[in-house]
């Protein structure tokens, strides 16, 4: 089989399932227990450090609540 | 040390500059060669000067590094002003002919005219914005200074000189004649140079950041570098004929050069005016808002299904062409599932005022961005519908396609870009206001009534235009000749160049606006300066 048809045919097969695939995942993972208090948290990170860079690395156990 | 290597190869290019401008082929070539030797040797000067001097060593760690920011924010509203002023020139030059003088023949008409007002509007304005709100965003979500120094201010200067290079040419007639890629061979390699350069500032921030999450709006910027510099060295192989011309060949031909070409075209819109922009949303729409991401959930999953889905939808601008059918059916199916993450943003950036839409009464700059993303939501349903055959088979070739693209550049990126400017420069200059609400308010009603002025001539005109062109007789012969549809669309290209001149005149009260409130504005109050940094 020649290049185009051997490279068409995996890119509308077994690609497309491989990324579908991966797209399912970050929707499922997004979705995943315990996400909600993380985005919760993340989503603030606009209103922290507005006028300077942090002293020291920030970790995420920092912020529970 | 290093002042001494930087002052040989300025040196060199300036030399090299000279000499290649007294072997030029062509007066674009001439003239790009002189600006390179006049700013190699201007930065030559600039750089001896500093040579030797004693400067003591200051730790900036602390501070971002805003300067830069402050630069890519007045560029951006200077060249907005030349695009959108070169804009409406063009459009009265269509609807009145005379305007292509006489004397300014083969420099000022309408085809030299009209690719420096695109490239001054997307990448000049556009890519302005996105540099220096990028700079800023970058920064303040991962609490981390600017990585690799002065490196932000070659992407800066660089990427101007990309500008001047380009425009000039334009005039003089260097074009590889693809829209939106029309810069010559040695414009696009040294434009690779800076977007690399943007790359590693970008990517180096984000490496040495203090937040452990890196921030959804640093996604789509990310995306957004990443994806241009594929598409521009892609769709820009081309072969120079001479080195001392401007003149270049393409490497792909027929075709694959027509859909490599609206591959990056439509992924130039994509990634430079969409993913760029929903991550000036992302930040700057909370941050007006006083309010987070109405749901972060659905930012991630926007974030994957735009990428994942753009980057096909090219194809739906060669329907009946010699593209194959299945090609074209794939743009233009991607293109309609498109639809769905387009409006999950424009969702997630208008929910985000849920509980504060009070706001629109009282703050005319998140009025702003509440209607760009309303114009956002607008062209995001006309593309989609606009890309199936049997709707493009009436649109295309037509003045609905101009009013489309102008809903979405205006409406969204303009928009969008105007409220961002109105939150940067008071921070940015540590002004405690804006010098005037009510001329925020009269520049929103200005852009608005342009846009949709704009907007709905087109609509008129490209749909009548697509009737009368397919038209035909009781015996199949066409009714109207080409010269009808002209002077039939008078009308609506005059009421097309008053809404131009309304939002021309709203981004020049911006302007004045802008620079009065560094002027006149307030300092902000600095009595909290024992507060530490934490």
């Amino acid at each position: 089989m020649d290049t185009y048809s051997l490279m068409r045919e995996f890119a509308d097969s077994w690609m497309l399932l491989a990324l579908f695939a991966f797209f399912i995942g970050v929707v499922i993972w997004v979705m995943r227990p315990g996400s909600r208090d993380t985005y919760e948290n993340v989503a603030d990170i606009p209103f922290r450090n507005e006028d300077a860079p942090a002293r020291a690395a920030r970790h995420a156990s920092d912020e529970e609540h | 040390m290093g002042n001494y290597v930087k002052l040989i190869l300025l040196g060199l290019i300036a030399f090299f500059a000279l000499f290649a401008a007294n072997q030029a082929r062509d007066i674009a070539y001439l003239v790009n060669a002189l600006t390179i030797a006049l700013v190699a040797a201007g930065m030559f000067i600039w750089v001896l000067r500093n040579t030797d001097e004693d400067r003591p060593v200051v730790d900036l760690s602390g501070e971002y590094m805003d300067g830069v920011v402050r630069a890519g924010v007045i560029a951006t509203a200077l060249w907005g002003v030349v695009g959108f002023l070169v804009g409406t020139f063009i459009a009265f030059q269509l609807a009145f002919p005379a305007l292509n003088f006489e004397w300014a023949q083969g420099y000022m008409n309408f085809g030299r005219l009209r690719p420096l007002h695109t490239s001054a509007v997307i990448f000049a304005f556009g890519g302005n914005a996105l540099i220096a709100t990028s700079f800023y965003v970058v920064q303040r979500t991962c609490a981390a200074r600017l990585w690799g120094g002065n490196l932000a201010w070659f992407v800066f200067w660089g990427f101007q000189l990309v500008i001047v290079l380009a425009a000039t040419g334009y005039l003089l007639g260097a074009t590889q004649s693809k829209e939106y890629a029309e810069p010559e061979w040695y414009v696009d390699w040294w434009l690779t140079i800076v977007w690399v350069s943007y790359l590693a500032v970008f990517v180096g921030t984000l490496v040495k950041r203090k937040e452990p999450h890196i921030y959804v709006a640093n996604w789509f910027y990310l995306s957004f570098i990443i994806t241009v510099a594929m598409l521009h060295v892609v769709n820009n192989l081309s072969i120079p004929v001479s080195i001392f011309g401007s003149k270049s060949v393409q490497v792909f031909s027929g075709v694959q050069d027509a859909m490599t070409q609206w591959w990056y075209g439509h992924n130039a819109v994509g990634f430079f005016l969409t993913a760029g922009f929903l991550a000036m949303m992302y930040y700057f729409v909370p941050k007006q808002a006083g309010r987070p991401v109405y749901s972060y959930k659905l930012s991630i999953i926007h974030f994957w299904a735009l990428i994942f889905l753009y980057i096909w939808a090219g194809p739906h601008h060669l329907h009946y062409t010699a593209l194959p059918d299945w090609a074209s059916t794939l743009g233009m199916v991607f293109s309609i599932v498109l639809w769905m993450p387009s409006w999950g943003g424009m969702i997630n950036g208008l929910m985000t005022l849920s509980g504060a839409w009070d706001k629109l009464r009282t703050d005319p700059v998140i009025r702003m961005m509440v209607i760009s993303l309303g114009f956002y939501g607008m062209s995001t349903f006309e593309g989609p519908m606009m890309s199936i055959r049997a709707v493009n088979s009436l649109s295309h070739y037509t003045d609905w396609t101009i009013g489309h693209v102008h809903s979405g550049a205006l409406g969204w990126n303009g928009m969008i870009t105007f409220g961002c400017l109105y939150f940067l420069v008071p921070k940015l200059w540590n002004r405690e206001r804006l010098y005037s609400l009510s001329l925020v308010s009269w520049h929103f009603w200005l852009a608005t009534i342009g846009i949709i002025l704009y907007a709905a001539s087109m609509w008129v005109t490209g749909i009548m235009e697509g009737l009368m062109w397919r038209e035909v007789d009781a015996n199949g012969f066409l009714v109207n000749s080409f010269a009808d549809t002209v002077s039939a669309k008078l009308p609506m290209y005059v009421v097309r160049g008053l809404g131009g001149v309304m939002f021309l005149s709203g981004a020049i009260i911006m302007c004045f606006n802008l620079y009065m409130t560094v002027r006149r504005s307030p300092a902000v109050q600095t009595d909290n300066s024992a507060v530490p940094a934490e």
